[in-house]
């Protein structure tokens, strides 16, 4: 019995292995850079505009957030770059940001203990396109040898252990809009449970492709703006009338606390907690009250050990659809009580549009950097607040306040939730 | 050099990113340009392209050089 009791007793005693932050990365439609991205970001800056990629004359929806002025080549050689379609790209460039930004070499000693976890909600849909367009003029003998390799959602991950020898957990959370989040989060489990030491961890996408475009408007979950794409993205304003698609890459390198301060490195904040939970209500609608993802958000609490109160800034899912923005406003009363008044919450979706599989991936980014810089970034176009969405959403202009513990929610198709918590390294 | 020869010779640096220096006559695809076997497989789909032919599979197989190419196409063009 007391065998028993003490073992039980020694696995609620055992304490968890740190997990902190130790490098950034990001590709935006206001950025190629952490850097650019988060100094547009805090500038309140819209990256959104019409869509150029293709003719977009017969769709509802004529603009996008696309990333500008791209060059792949500086970060993949071309014959490379060539088998991976562009959210493989995004995902890679992200990824080496971070990795530079860490300092962190991959050796013979230390590769085994360092992972991928990077994901895409759905993937190289401009290359299934493009290869079922091949095979629609040619027959099947005109599909590359390359169509599934460059297409397929775990290859950021993939390709990136290649690149720099990476043999710990390879892997590719696929949850829609909560990927970026849940790729994290699963990361920084692998850390804490001991299956590695080092992950590079987030989401990619690239999906304002015709289907993918044509896709989200048939669903009807777009904004329209057509007249005036940077005020499109508008969450808890009243006006606001769906989302906007945007492309882009988001990767944070997630560390074992004793490494990371064995080797010197620079931590921008540890990961304190996650939370997951399930609608179980419909394909795109938020469940009533946004009762699943106040669920999340208290598992994540739960899990990081913290009260409601501690939570400084939220970087809210917020992604400008009439019934997301006021669900995720109604969870955050419901799991936080009268705390959910004093928090500071934001959209940046209202700036990058959403980035779908890389959400996560960029809040997260977004998030870490609120700790660092202690600002918290604006929602802008938020001119008047809807009814019943009556939080303090930071409106219009970034606010310098000081900034502890951060929460990054991410919510998907499917009812798919997830939450993230950072806090300042103390 | 023939016309076909410099036109595979183009579409070998194209497809397997190399230099044009490297693509001699007997400069094997695999083991000496850096193709694995994907890449050859979108070769041969690339040479098809440019001069409108079909390489049926055990014949691509056979198509390890731009020499052998070169043979290929210049016995099997209409």
């Amino acid at each position: 019995m007391s065998c028993i009791y003490l073992w039980f007793q020694g696995e609620n005693l055992m304490s968890k292995r740190r997990v902190v932050v130790t490098g950034l990365g990001a590709i935006t439609p206001v950025g190629l850079d952490v850097n650019d991205s988060w100094a547009n970001i805090v500038a309140g800056k819209s990256g959104i505009a019409p869509l150029t990629l293709f003719d977009v004359s017969d769709f509802s929806v004529k603009f996008g957030a696309s990333v500008k002025d791209f060059d792949v080549t500086t970060v993949i050689s071309k014959k490379d770059a060539k088998k991976m379609d562009t959210f493989i790209h995004y995902g890679i460039a992200a990824a080496k940001e971070a990795i530079e930004d860490s300092g962190l070499e991959v050796t013979d000693d230390n590769a085994e203990r360092i992972g991928v976890a990077i994901g895409s909600g759905i993937g190289g849909l401009p290359g299934i396109e493009s290869g079922y367009d091949s095979y629609l003029s040619g027959g099947p003998r005109k599909i590359s040898p390359f169509f599934v390799p460059s297409n397929i959602i775990n290859m950021i991950s993939g390709n990136l252990s290649i690149m720099y020898g990476m043999k710990g957990p390879n892997t590719a959370i696929v949850t829609a809009c909560s990927t970026g989040t849940h790729c994290i989060s699963a990361a920084g489990r692998m850390i804490q449970y001991g299956d590695a030491d080092v992950m590079i961890a987030g989401g990619a996408e690239m999906a304002t492709s015709k289907t993918g475009l044509g896709g989200f408007a048939a669903a009807r979950a777009l904004s329209t703006r057509n007249d005036d794409p940077a005020a499109a993205s508008r969450p808890w304003d009243k006006d606001r009338d769906g989302f906007v698609l945007g492309d882009g890459a988001g990767v944070i390198v997630l560390e074992e606390y004793e490494h990371a301060v064995k080797r010197g490195a620079t931590i921008y904040a540890e990961l304190i907690g996650s939370g997951m939970s399930s609608d179980a209500y419909h394909m795109t609608s938020p469940s009533a009250g946004g009762e699943g993802a106040a669920r999340c958000m208290k598992n994540a609490m739960k899990d990081a050990q913290i009260n409601a109160e501690d939570i400084d800034y939220i970087n809210a899912h917020g992604t400008s659809t009439p019934a997301g923005d006021l669900a995720e406003t109604m969870a955050i009363k419901a799991a936080m009580g009268d705390s959910a008044h004093n928090v500071a919450i934001s959209s940046t979706k209202s700036m990058i549009g959403h980035l779908l599989g890389a959400a996560g991936g960029v809040e997260a980014v977004f998030s870490i950097l609120a700790i660092r810089d202690q600002v918290a970034p604006p929602t802008i176009n938020l001119d008047n607040p809807d009814e019943g969405c009556d939080l303090d959403y930071v409106p219009n202009t970034a606010r310098k306040m000081p900034i502890n513990i951060t929460m990054s929610n991410s919510f998907g198709f499917g009812g798919t939730n997830g939450t993230v918590i950072f806090k300042k390294l103390v | 050099m023939s016309d076909i020869e410099a036109r595979v010779k183009e579409i070998v640096v194209e497809q397997l990113g190399v230099n044009a220096d490297e693509v001699t006559a007997d400069a094997s695809f695999i083991d000496d340009l850096g193709a694995d076997s994907l890449d050859t497989v979108e070769l041969v789909m690339a040479l098809e392209e440019a001069f409108e032919c079909e390489i049926p599979d055990e014949e691509a197989e056979k198509i390890t050089t731009v020499k052998e190419a070169v043979n290929y196409i210049n016995a099997n063009q209409a």
